[in-house]
């Protein structure tokens, strides 16, 4: 065997991971600094993002709006008060209101109310619930509708996601301390949740009160009805503000589609979309 | 003349070998954006804690790691048996003409979107299951999920399975004939017990479809955060759990999503090293087998099944 020259094919094979070994770090060397890089591209018009609660009435004000071009992007609104502090976007939506660390350097402006509503299929005969009702319902202290007048079922209990703004406004001010039971069917879409309880007879679940549709009945809670008027007079206990987030001065185009909204013009097309306009709300 | 030769080479090696940086990119990526709150929580906490309560800062992966399994073995018990049953039939039984029409049927169920799984799961499965009197429940189930997920495996199976059962030897068939052995005796006492390692294989990636699929399973397991009492309770995966929460997470949660993919990737990389591991053994079996040399067996065998999934085990380069 040889010593000092190691044999060719030992010495090709060598060499050729050592030739391996160089592409493979010249391809890493290439691709790692792109996908590290973040995108910040600098866009000219307004971009909104945030809370999906908020989007398809934003895109309805940025389908209408004339002054300029209008970019809705979704994504929640923990993502919105995020994008609008990073810059990548020049207004966060929220559907909830701000923790305090998220308020630093943020303006908060009132587009519209709307209420979270509590639904169950079209054909339960409860039709009312308290506040305490409903929260023994979430926490599993009440299982069956027969406890809260209805017949001897068990409750389907329908929750949306974790971060989803509207669990949040929920939690906040149905469940306080209170956890949602575990075994509850979880959701992370409007649309879905909805078909759940038009479909099952013994759910109940909680969205927007603008997208609740025929085949589910929105229930009174504490004996309010929820609707325009109670919303507007804050009677509701579920009534929450959808926000528009600016950081600093906003821009001269971001400051226009702003005034549009809360005009009187922009105000009835969120009327017309179900919301409850800040006009109406005002004391 | 050479140095073009090299050139192309070294093309042909950077594109390759971009594929495996980019898996290196993410396994990366994941790790950074993920390990952070595992260290933070505590490894034990996050693997072995029954609750997951993300905007409080709860991070236990328990219920969605099993919620995982038991969709798995539940697709499994309800797939394998299918599958197994449909290959036997097809490799060994069938007439080619009911063969011709039957395989690339098969191979079309592979091609269906997942969502297309989940809808009709979601249209059709949970309100018969809901209304059924002696199963009830919301619906939303494991058994739910599970069916839906042993339809999605069947492709895999059946393909792997056809594979590892056809590439037995015929002279190993015209042998337990020759000593008297019914059609049936020889499919179960000679063929299977030879396929057998490639039969795992199948299950094992059956297995990997199974715990990588999303779509259709959070159309119909309900997504509760609990360990399953029941087939009739709802359940969440770990997969689901990414996909139902990226779209409002941040800060910590976000981490504890991400997290959540690395124990997916281990899980992953386990199961097709175990794939591989199982193949492996299939083609040393088969090297040794004496007869190797003769007939049309050999060809066949030889011919190795482009698995469709992305996920297998790499093959080697060849040597060059």
């Amino acid at each position: 065997m040889g010593t000092v020259e190691s044999s060719p094919s030992v010495r090709a094979s060598r060499c050729r991971a050592a030739r391996f070994a160089r592409t493979f770090a010249c391809v890493l060397a290439v691709t790692l600094p792109g996908a590290c890089r973040q995108a910040d591209a600098a866009r000219s018009g307004v971009t909104l993002a945030g809370s999906t609660s908020v989007q398809p009435f934003a895109e309805r004000w940025a389908e209408e709006y004339t002054g300029g071009l209008v970019t809705v992007q979704s994504g929640g609104s923990t993502a919105g008060i995020k994008a609008v502090h990073d810059g990548t976007a020049q207004v966060g939506m929220s559907s909830r209101a701000l923790h305090p660390e998220e308020r630093t350097g943020l303006v908060e402006t009132v587009v519209a109310y709307d209420a979270v509503a509590v639904i169950v299929h079209a054909t339960n005969p409860v039709s009312s619930l308290s506040i305490a009702q409903l929260r023994a319902i979430y926490a599993g202290q009440l299982r069956f509708w027969s406890e809260v007048g209805g017949p001897h079922r068990p409750i389907t209990v329908i929750t949306r996601e974790e971060g989803s703004g509207t669990r949040e406004t929920f939690e906040h001010k149905v469940m306080g301390t209170s956890r949602i039971r575990t075994d509850a069917l979880v959701t992370a879409y409007q649309g879905g949740l909805r078909k759940m309880v038009a479909e099952d007879r013994d759910a109940i679940g909680y969205l927007s009160l603008s997208r609740v549709t025929a085949g589910t009945k929105p229930l009174a809670l504490d004996g309010i009805v929820p609707s325009e008027s109670s919303v507007a007079r804050a009677a509701y206990p579920l009534s929450r503000p959808f926000l528009f987030l600016t950081r600093g001065t906003p821009g001269d185009a971001t400051a226009a589609f702003l005034r549009y909204v809360t005009s009187t013009a922009g105000q009835a097309l969120a009327r017309e979309e179900g919301l409850v306009p800040i006009m109406t709300a005002a004391p | 003349m050479r140095l073009p030769e090299r050139v192309i080479e070294r093309m042909l090696l950077a594109a390759a070998l971009s594929s495996v940086a980019g898996l290196t990119l993410i396994a990366l990526y994941i790790a950074r954006e993920g390990l952070p709150v595992v260290f933070d929580a505590g490894v034990g906490t996050f693997l072995a804690s029954g609750t997951w309560a993300p905007t409080r800062g709860e991070y236990g992966l328990l219920p969605m790691i099993a919620g995982s399994a038991v969709l798995t073995v539940g697709a499994l018990a309800l797939g394998l048996p299918l599958g197994l049953g449909c290959a036997i039939t097809l490799a060994e039984l069938a007439p080619p003409r009911v063969r011709a029409i039957l395989k690339p049927t098969i191979e079309l169920l592979a091609g269906i979107p997942s969502v297309v799984y989940g809808f009709i799961g979601m249209e059709v499965l949970v309100p018969v299951i809901r209304d059924t009197p002696w199963l009830g429940g919301p619906g939303y189930s494991v058994l739910a999920a599970s069916i839906v997920l042993a339809v999605m495996v069947l492709p895999t199976v059946i393909g792997i399975s056809i594979d590892a059962i056809e590439a037995v030897p015929r002279t190993y068939r015209e042998g337990a004939r020759a000593l008297g052995a019914t059609q049936w005796q020889t499919i179960t006492g000679v063929v299977l017990p030879a396929a057998r390692s490639g039969i795992v294989a199948a299950a094992i990636l059956g297995m990997g479809r199974a715990v990588g699929e999303t779509m259709a399973v959070i159309m119909v397991a309900g997504n509760a955060v609990q360990l399953p009492g029941s087939l009739l309770d709802p359940v969440r995966t770990l997969t689901t759990n990414i996909a139902l929460e990226m779209g409002y997470a941040s800060g910590a949660h976000a981490q504890a999503l991400f997290a959540t993919g690395i124990v997916l990737f281990v899980i992953i990389m386990a199961l097709n090293a175990l794939a591989g591991l199982a193949r492996g053994q299939v083609r040393e079996r088969l090297r040794v087998t004496p007869d190797s040399r003769s007939g049309a067996a050999p060809k066949r065998k030889r011919r190795e099944r482009v698995v469709p999934d992305a996920r297998g085990p790499m093959p080697p380069l060849a040597g060059a």
